[in-house]
């Protein structure tokens, strides 16, 4: 361990300026942890011994081993003849027809309204920098050199910069109301602002649950659990069909704006929940000794209980955060255009509706992409959180 | 007390004049609310090729979506002010019931229970659509009439299938269905020729052929239609003038193909003799007074969105992927349905 005792002295990272190497060496930590350690070269150098000690050390062992090779012999060659081999790659939808594999053409043909839905053809370059320009600076908070107080104001200029992008109206771009979006700027901008305002929400709605004040924990219960008492498509179905028919005629509120607010306080009950485990796991002595020390009740929530029950619960929260990533495209129901329901309309095209698994394909690649890199960066932020905790 | 009372008596009585008389002298809430928001709000299928959808560019296309365009002409004198507002199935009629919309037009059947206890007033229809029948064109088939024995590819357990049954006994003739489970496998099977005839509704035939067979040509949709599905835009009840307005701008539309007039040669006809096409175009002042538009709503319409025939082409018929022959949606004259009042 000496090699990390400089981290290791180094104080709870409210912290300025981490060493560079940090990082790096967080990610050895768990194999240190675990039993013992593995010389990293050995599968490399012994692919035979690894082989015959653990794919075929015993009977059994070996025909399960045979079994799932004869699958992948099955599935593999054919799989890679669709998908690559015998694909065809452009042109027409007569060039499909002749091609025995997929057809990624329509892909070709189709990826501007699949990726932007009926945003204005001509001005389609301003949501692909809006999402490139949003996905740089979700990619750049995840990055802890970056946690320093400017990241807050870089975060407001890039989501002015995306307003300006997306609606339009001044310095010379023409405004685009936004009924128009569609496509992954909905997906990513009704995912990420409803976890966004669903988190904070959550640890209020988890701490009142736990409030000893009565009408404070009753209506954080009530709420909660008439939350997650319902399918999320009916929280959709009346903030957008229904709570219209309660305004007075002639005021609507925002399509989007509604399916925000459905999306935001559902994620909310769903994350209170998991949080609330974080904060029942810690012991009673810690609660204790906070209040021993004479700090308040923030003082003890902000300082002590939190940032334990919080690193409990990554694994929960980022479980949540994928789920409501993926939960976006329920909002097809209320008839907004997010990446899913694009594809589908793209396959309604008769000329191309006989690829609508190329299509599919396509836009569950998407979604893995964004779903993975959430899964990867908790496993990575969990090992940093825990790094001075071996459970 | 007594005074009182009929002092209440009339000014209850006066109100409701007062109320009465403002009816009368000012448009409804919704002809006046597009009016001054300057835009037709209007609510679309989420995408369904040839009558509503976003084509690659993302621009809405569509026989659904010209109705919008015509009823902005005629209002504006602009086809593109509409703002368009895709609906899910069950989103539609409420979204129509609470306001959000002004316009529905969205591939929506008329019915009694619509038309009443839904609130609803449904325009005239822009597509008459119905359950038919396609088969190969070897079998040089005019009529299904002539499908005495046939074997019949359909759906199970839906509309569809009791649809054909009561249409075989009808008529005394014999078939023999073939009931497969899945869309893709139907088609697939009447493809493979395992049956003569497959049955759907003759809209979701044009797609069909137009999706799995190289040339359409080879598949014939017969003319018959054994259900009924009239395809009516739709506005909300209690506001008249609004009804009016987009009533008589789909007429407009079929009333310039009995006249002839394409968005081509309307130019020329504003100088055309005929009586009929010159109350049409607003050379004979009247018509737009009486719907509270401009004069020249119906040149705009047909300007800037065409006459029916235009519209049917273009998004469903031979200018279309769908090639959908004109059948029930064809003009009075030549066997169809399509019928526009006298405008005058």
């Amino acid at each position: 361990m000496s090699k990390h005792s400089s981290a290791d002295q180094a104080p709870i990272p409210t912290a300025p300026v981490p060493p560079a190497h940090w990082a790096a060496s967080y990610e050895e930590e768990p194999t240190q942890a675990s039993a013992p350690p593995q010389p990293n070269g050995m599968t490399a150098l012994k692919p035979f011994g690894w082989a015959k000690d653990n794919l075929f050390n015993t009977p059994l062992n070996t025909a399960l081993t045979v079994a799932c090779l004869f699958l992948l012999w099955l599935v593999v060659p054919p799989m890679a003849n669709w998908l690559l081999l015998n694909a065809s790659w452009s042109g027409s939808s007569e060039a499909c027809r002749e091609a025995a594999g997929a057809c990624w053409s329509v892909i070709v043909v189709k990826h501007r309204l699949i990726f932007f839905g009926t945003y204005p053809y001509d001005e389609q370059w301003r949501p692909f920098l809006a999402c490139a320009l949003f996905v740089a600076m979700l990619g750049a908070s995840g990055v802890r050199a970056f946690w320093r107080p400017w990241l807050a104001v870089a975060w407001t200029l890039t989501l002015v910069g995306m307003g300006v992008l997306m609606w339009g109206g001044v310095a010379g771009l023409t405004y685009v109301p936004n009924d128009r979006w569609g496509g992954l700027p909905i997906t990513l901008m009704l995912s990420v602002f409803s976890i966004a305002l669903a988190f904070p929400l959550s640890i209020l709605l988890a701490l009142g649950r736990q409030s000893s004040l009565p009408a404070i924990r009753t209506f954080c219960v009530g709420f909660i659990e008439a939350m997650r008492g319902v399918p999320l498509v009916s929280v959709l179905f009346m903030a957008s069909v229904m709570f219209p028919l309660f305004l007075p005629e002639g005021v609507t509120v925002d399509k989007l704006l509604r399916a925000l607010a459905g999306m935001t306080l559902f994620t909310a009950a769903y994350l209170a929940e998991a949080v609330r485990g974080g904060l029942q796991a810690i012991p009673k002595g810690q609660y204790e000794a906070a209040d021993a020390l004479g700090l308040s009740y923030w003082q003890k929530t902000m300082l002590i209980v939190l940032p334990q029950a919080l690193r409990i619960v990554i694994p929960p929260i980022v479980n949540q955060f994928i789920s409501a990533f993926k939960d976006t495209s329920l909002v097809t129901i209320v008839g907004l255009y997010d990446l899913l329901t694009a594809a589908t309309v793209a396959t309604t095209d008769p000329e191309w509706r006989p690829y609508f698994a190329e299509v599919y394909v396509f836009a569950g690649l998407m979604f893995w992409i964004f779903c993975f890199s959430m899964s990867r960066y908790s496993q990575w932020l969990e090992r940093l959180a825990n790094r001075y905790t071996r459970r | 007390m007594k005074s009182h009372l009929s002092a209440l008596a009339i000014a209850a009585t006066l109100s409701v004049s007062a109320i009465a008389l403002s009816g009368t002298a000012q448009a409804g809430a919704t002809f006046d609310g597009v009016k001054q928001k300057g835009y037709v709000q209007c609510g679309v299928n989420l995408g369904l090729y040839g009558f509503s959808s976003p084509d690659d560019k993302g621009k809405w296309s569509g026989l659904d979506v010209d109705m919008c365009r015509a009823v902005a002409a005629a209002m504006f004198g602009d086809a593109e002010k509409v703002k368009y507002t895709p609906l899910s199935a069950q989103q539609r009629l409420p979204a129509l019931q609470s306001g959000e919309i002004d316009l529905l037009a969205r591939n929506t059947t008329r019915t009694l229970t619509r038309d009443t206890a839904n609130g609803l007033n449904f325009a005239p229809t822009n597509y008459f659509d119905g359950q038919g029948f396609m088969v190969s064109a070897k079998l040089g088939l005019k009529s299904a009439k002539q499908l005495n024995g046939a074997t019949v590819c359909v759906l199970p357990g839906t509309t569809t299938e009791q649809n054909v049954s009561d249409y075989f006994r009808a008529n005394k003739m014999t078939f023999k269905p073939v009931v497969i489970e899945k869309n893709e496998e139907l088609n697939k099977a009447f493809f493979a020729g395992r049956c003569d005839a497959l049955t759907s509704d003759a809209s979701q035939l044009a797609a069909i052929r137009a999706a799995e067979v190289q040339n359409p040509n080879d598949y014939v949709i017969l003319p018959e239609l054994i259900s009924k599905e009239p395809l009516s835009p739709a506005v909300r009840q209690g506001d008249e003038e609004w009804m009016n307005l987009v009533t008589w701008a789909f007429y407009a539309m079929v009333q310039a193909e009995e006249k002839g007039l394409t968005s081509e040669t309307v130019d020329a006809a504003m100088t055309s003799p005929d009586p009929d096409v010159k109350r049409l175009l607003g050379v004979t002042a009247g018509n737009g007074k009486a719907l509270g538009v401009e004069e020249n709503w119906a040149y705009a319409i047909i300007k800037q969105v065409g006459n029916y025939a235009q519209s049917y082409e273009r998004n469903v018929g031979s200018g279309s992927k769908l090639k959908m022959p004109r059948g029930q949606n064809a003009l009075y004259t030549e066997g169809g349905l399509m019928y526009a009042p006298p405008m005058k």
